[in-house]
């Protein structure tokens, strides 16, 4: 028995700490220096996830059914790994879109929806409240618990008069609170810092009082982890829960709690507000990935140890309330008011949060849309709608709290805490497919995402949500065994003869399958209107924006009246900022649609994008937003577009004309300038036969009295200089011709190596009389190709005169081998001369290339190339389909030319 | 006896030109290429050189340069012998210093006369 004085002044002074907390950062906020702007912060925030259900509850179901607690905390932890790309879209369009709530974001996805707005609003509503009365009533009991303890352990609440139930003053209490801090601004869209800077505050309180507890009873209890299982041990009927067999509905169940979990995460009105609204930043998305996951660890670390503490020592009492019960048991002082205060911090924290989403949502999405209509209202003066919206959130922060209260006193106790949590789950599950699929899937429809809703939530109050009122007694339960009049198939625990399943499983399944089904399948067979096609797009291309909103705009709108439309919902002030930086205009003059745009979004930020949509298309003149006009709009700015990229490539082409035009010219000016080389080199290679003969015939003519050798000796000159002019002529003709393609060749089936032997003859002689050393190595009996015989010859004696110039001039060697390589013939002819450097073997098919020797000297009286021969014979052997170049002579130490000729087909029969 | 340098890699021009000199009451030493005109010249220095313009190894614009180089040699007179008929060359081979320039193929008579005439306004 503790002193009940002590409890309630511990407990209302942690309230009051809120208060300051909360306050002071409101403060800063009003400064500008925010306190919340950490990640760190962030993830505490959404630790608003661990409720009393998490503090008292997790050890309850341990206790009854081992580790499955944990999937709770599975699914969000799966969730937080996608929240990098998922949440940081939804925070993305919230921001842009200046979104209030979940209920604001599924309606503005779906064209700004109003009554789509009023279905999530109003299910929230119904399923989010008994997961309110879920906090009051830990408060209540944990309270019980701790003042009458060992007395009231067990006992159920007794029905003390209403004005003596703590719950109810706890509840008044957090009104005043939300309302203080929940709605200072008029815009639900902007943060509410002090409150997030106090969710974090009592994210830090439950964890430290639930570590606390754990420390306490692994560590004093049991003095170590090791003695706390040698005691489990002992008890066989404990190890069982540790096993995975204990969870309801085996596997499946497992699958169900898992995914029931991941859904309920996104969908839950307070993680939204969190997460979207509250995000300062997106780049604490980064860090809460992984940093709110090692809370959840942390949180859930000794709830095993915990459960099978208060298995063994039996300590009187729930199983929700062994965190309790453990310390008051074993006689400890100050840590059960530590515990009380960690319960409370949860439970706090949630319903803060919870009330604020649920209050915005009320008033945005049901209330407000309903006043607007009356026409008595919206005749208001200035700013006097601003005090309306005011007013109805605080009454439904009021109301909502009151309801939560009304549900803990009516039903609450029928239902353990767990119990109650998963039945909100489910329901906040059925959020997410509207969420999820709007985000990713541009054919998602108005129609079909309220018809899913309406499907799930039905599916879900049939086979949850009415059953549990009729175990609570309110109802007569025999449809839960029978159906309702006496239908079998639509029993809720067992839909379709699905037996066997646990009820959240199978709720879940049916509940979804139901929601998505009627979401897909309705969006694919209807349409959507030009609003919900623009606002599908905005979200689903979210993170790569094309569409600039403004430009939507279409219509009229008078500068005054949208002026007196701002003063009249959001008070003259708001309304002076939006209009800040816009000239000043008469008031008939049109808005411009960047202006409206800009309205639309304030309106949005404190009523709704519905209600800001339906004031917005109030004072446009003319058709506003209509489909030919959207879409005319839409094809003047494709076509716009469309333009401008014909444009850009008909400037790309000139451009690229004009440098394939300053290509061709230098081209030419480069083919300009090796024709006059190629003349010049012409006319040095004619002109110098022709100078030995034009001198030797003058010596001749003006020498009559020349010995007689000398004489024949200078008329040979002029004969074979007269025959190398021929020859040169000849040449060049041939490599005219070859270039210009006119070479006429006359391809016959021919034996390579006979020609081959041909060659060598006609060389032989000549060579012999040099003392070159000719080998020939022919490795095949015949070497079948198609080419020219004469000009084939005319290359082989080429080649041959060539590695005969190049070779040693003291012992100069030649050698000649052919030889089959895969489908072709390679003939080559290799010197023992210097080689050929690497970076000149392809100079030397150039026309007129020179090789300089060393020992020049040893060239006299050999005639001197033209340049040509290798140039033509390259030209020759491609004509015939063949290769013709240079390499490493592989026995003789020099230059080697190699001629490849493919292999003529078989002759045919 | 008056001394005239025959430099071409052609070996029926340099067997003309010798015959030329020879006959013209020369003594004739010959070279095929730059770099054995340049030792020639250092060796024993001739009263004329006729100098072929593509020569292998150094050409005869570097051989012309490198002996007009020498302060000794300033004053010896230098033909040049080209298969090019352009206009710059004979520019360029004047304004390096030759004396005078023959385009291949040429009149002996021409030549053994401009040689005389050279040799000549050098003695005088």
């Amino acid at each position: 028995m503790r002193n009940e004085l002590t409890v309630l002044a511990v407990a209302f002074g942690y309230l009051a700490l809120l208060f300051v907390i909360a306050a002071w950062g409101d403060r800063r906020a009003e400064q500008g220096r925010s306190i919340i702007g950490s990640p760190t912060i962030y993830a505490l925030s959404i630790a608003v996830y661990c409720t009393a259900w998490t503090f008292y509850g997790s050890v309850g179901r341990a206790a009854e059914s081992g580790p499955s607690f944990l999937l709770i905390y599975l699914g969000p932890t799966l969730a937080m790994l996608l929240a990098p790309f998922v949440t940081r879209k939804m925070v993305r369009i919230a921001a842009a879109q200046r979104i209030t709530s979940i209920a604001d974001f599924i309606s503005a996805r779906y064209g700004k929806s109003a009554g789509l707005g009023a279905l999530v609003a109003l299910i929230a509503l119904i399923g989010i409240t008994p997961y309110i009365a879920l906090q009051l009533k830990a408060i209540t009991l944990s309270y019980a618990v701790l003042v009458d303890y060992p007395l009231a352990a067990g006992e159920r609440l007794d029905s003390a008069p209403f004005w003596a139930d703590k719950s109810l003053w706890v509840a008044l209490v957090l009104a005043v609170f939300i309302i203080l801090f929940g709605t200072r601004h008029l815009d639900a869209s902007e943060r509410h810092e002090g409150m997030v800077a106090a969710i974090a505050f009592e994210s830090l309180v439950k964890l430290a009082g639930f570590l606390a507890v754990g420390v306490f009873t692994v560590f004093v209890l049991y003095r170590s982890p090791a003695e706390l299982f040698a005691r489990v041990a002992e008890t066989p009927a404990l190890t069982d829960i540790l096993g995975l067999s204990a969870v309801p509905g085996g596997a499946l169940g497992w699958v169900g709690t898992l995914v029931l979990a991941f859904l309920a995460f996104l969908g839950l009105p307070r993680q939204f507000q969190v997460m979207v609204v509250e995000n300062v930043d997106e780049r604490h998305i980064t860090r809460a990935a992984w940093l709110f996951p090692l809370y959840l660890l942390a949180i859930n670390l000794f709830v095993i140890p915990i459960a099978l503490a208060g298995l063994l020592g039996d300590t009187g009492g729930d199983p929700d309330s062994v965190v309790l019960t453990l310390p008051l048991a074993a006689g400890a002082e100050g840590l059960p008011l530590l515990v009380f205060i960690g319960g409370m911090s949860a439970a706090t924290g949630m319903m803060i949060v919870e009330t604020i989403a649920l209050s915005t949502m009320v008033s945005n999405q049901l209330v407000m849309p309903l006043l607007l209509r009356s026409r008595r209202l919206s005749r208001g003066g200035q700013g006097a709608l601003a005090g309306w919206v005011l007013g109805v959130r605080r009454l439904a922060i009021l109301a909502i709290l009151l309801l939560g209260y009304g549900y803990h006193a009516l039903v609450g106790d029928a239902y353990s805490l767990v119990t109650i949590g998963l039945v909100s789950f489910a329901a906040a599950a059925q959020f997410t497919p509207a969420l999820l699929i709007g985000l990713y899937w541009r054919g998602a429809n108005r129609l079909g995402a309220g018809l899913g809703l309406a499907g799930g939530f039905t599916v879900w109050a049939w086979t949850l949500l009415i059953p549990g009122f009729a175990q609570s007694g309110w109802l007569d339960a025999g449809f839960l065994a029978h159906g309702p009049f006496g239908i079998d198939w639509l029993r809720p625990y067992a839909m379709f003869g699905l037996e066997g399943w646990d009820i959240y499983t199978h709720s879940l399944l049916w509940s979804l399958v139901a929601n998505v089904g009627l979401l897909v399948g309705v969006s694919l067979f209807t349409r959507q209107s030009p609003l919900e096609q623009t606002q599908a797009a905005l979200f689903t291309e979210a993170l790569h924006p094309r569409l600039d909103q403004a430009s939507l705009h279409h219509g009229q709108t008078p500068r005054g009246e949208l002026r007196a439309l701002l003063d009249r919902y959001l008070g003259a002030a708001t309304s002076a900022r939006v209009f800040a930086g816009e000239p000043e205009q008469g008031a008939d003059q049109p808005a411009p649609a960047a202006l409206v745009a800009r309205a639309e979004r304030a309106l949005a930020g404190a009523l709704g994008s519905a209600s800001a949509r339906v004031l917005i298309d109030s004072v446009v003149r003319g058709e506003a937003l209509d489909l030919p006009a959207l879409l005319s709009i839409l094809d003047t700015t494709s076509e716009t577009l469309e333009m401008n990229r014909r444009l850009e490539q008909k400037s790309r082409e000139l451009e690229r004309i004009g440098s394939e035009l300053r290509q061709a010219n230098t081209r030419l000016r480069e083919l300009d300038r090796l024709k006059d080389e190629f003349v010049a080199m012409v006319s040095h290679e004619l002109r110098t036969p022709l100078t030995s003969i034009r001198a030797f015939a003058e010596i001749l003519r003006d020498h009559h009295d020349l010995p007689d050798d000398k004489r024949e000796h200078f008329l040979e000159v002029v004969v074979r200089e007269s025959q190398r002019l021929s020859r040169l002529i000849e040449e060049m003709l041939d490599l005219a011709r070859l270039e210009s393609g006119r070479l006429t060749l006359h391809p016959e089936r021919l034996d390579l190596a006979a020609l081959a032997r041909h060659g060598i003859e006609a060389v032989q002689h000549p060579q012999q009389e040099h003392g070159i050393v000719l080998d020939v190595a022919i490795e095949v009996d015949e070497a079948p190709v198609i080419g020219d015989p004469d000009r084939l010859e005319q290359v082989i004696i080429n080649l041959l005169d060539n590695a005969g110039k190049f070779a040693d001039a003291t012992t100069p060697r030649v050698r000649l081998t052919l030889a089959r390589h895969k489908r072709h013939y390679r003939l080559a002819v290799e010197d023992n001369g210097p080689g050929i450097a690497e970076e000149e073997r392809e100079r030397v098919f150039e026309k007129f290339h020179q090789i300089q020797r060393p020992d020049d000297a040893a060239q006299r009286g050999r005639p001197r190339g033209s340049g040509l021969g290798l140039p033509i014979s390259r030209g020759i052997v491609a004509h015939l389909g063949g290769r013709l170049w240079v390499e490493d002579a592989p026995t003789l130490g020099g230059a080697c030319l190699v001629m490849e000729l493919p292999e003529a087909p078989h002759a045919a029969a | 006896m008056t001394k005239v340098l025959v430099v071409d890699d052609e070996p029926n021009i340099v067997l003309s030109l010798e015959f030329l000199m020879q006959e013209a009451g020369f003594e004739v030493m010959t070279a095929e290429d730059g770099e054995t005109a340049l030792a020639r010249v250092a060796d024993e220095p001739p009263d004329l050189v006729l100098l072929d313009i593509s020569l292998p190894g150094i050409g005869g614009f570097d051989v012309l340069e490198r002996l007009r180089a020498d302060p000794a040699l300033a004053r010896l007179p230098i033909i040049m012998l080209t298969a090019h008929g352009r206009e710059v060359e004979r520019e360029k081979g004047l304004a390096l210093g030759a004396d005078d320039y023959v385009t291949k193929p040429f009149s002996t008579r021409t030549l053994v006369d401009k040689v005389k005439a050279l040799l000549d306004e050098g003695e005088r």
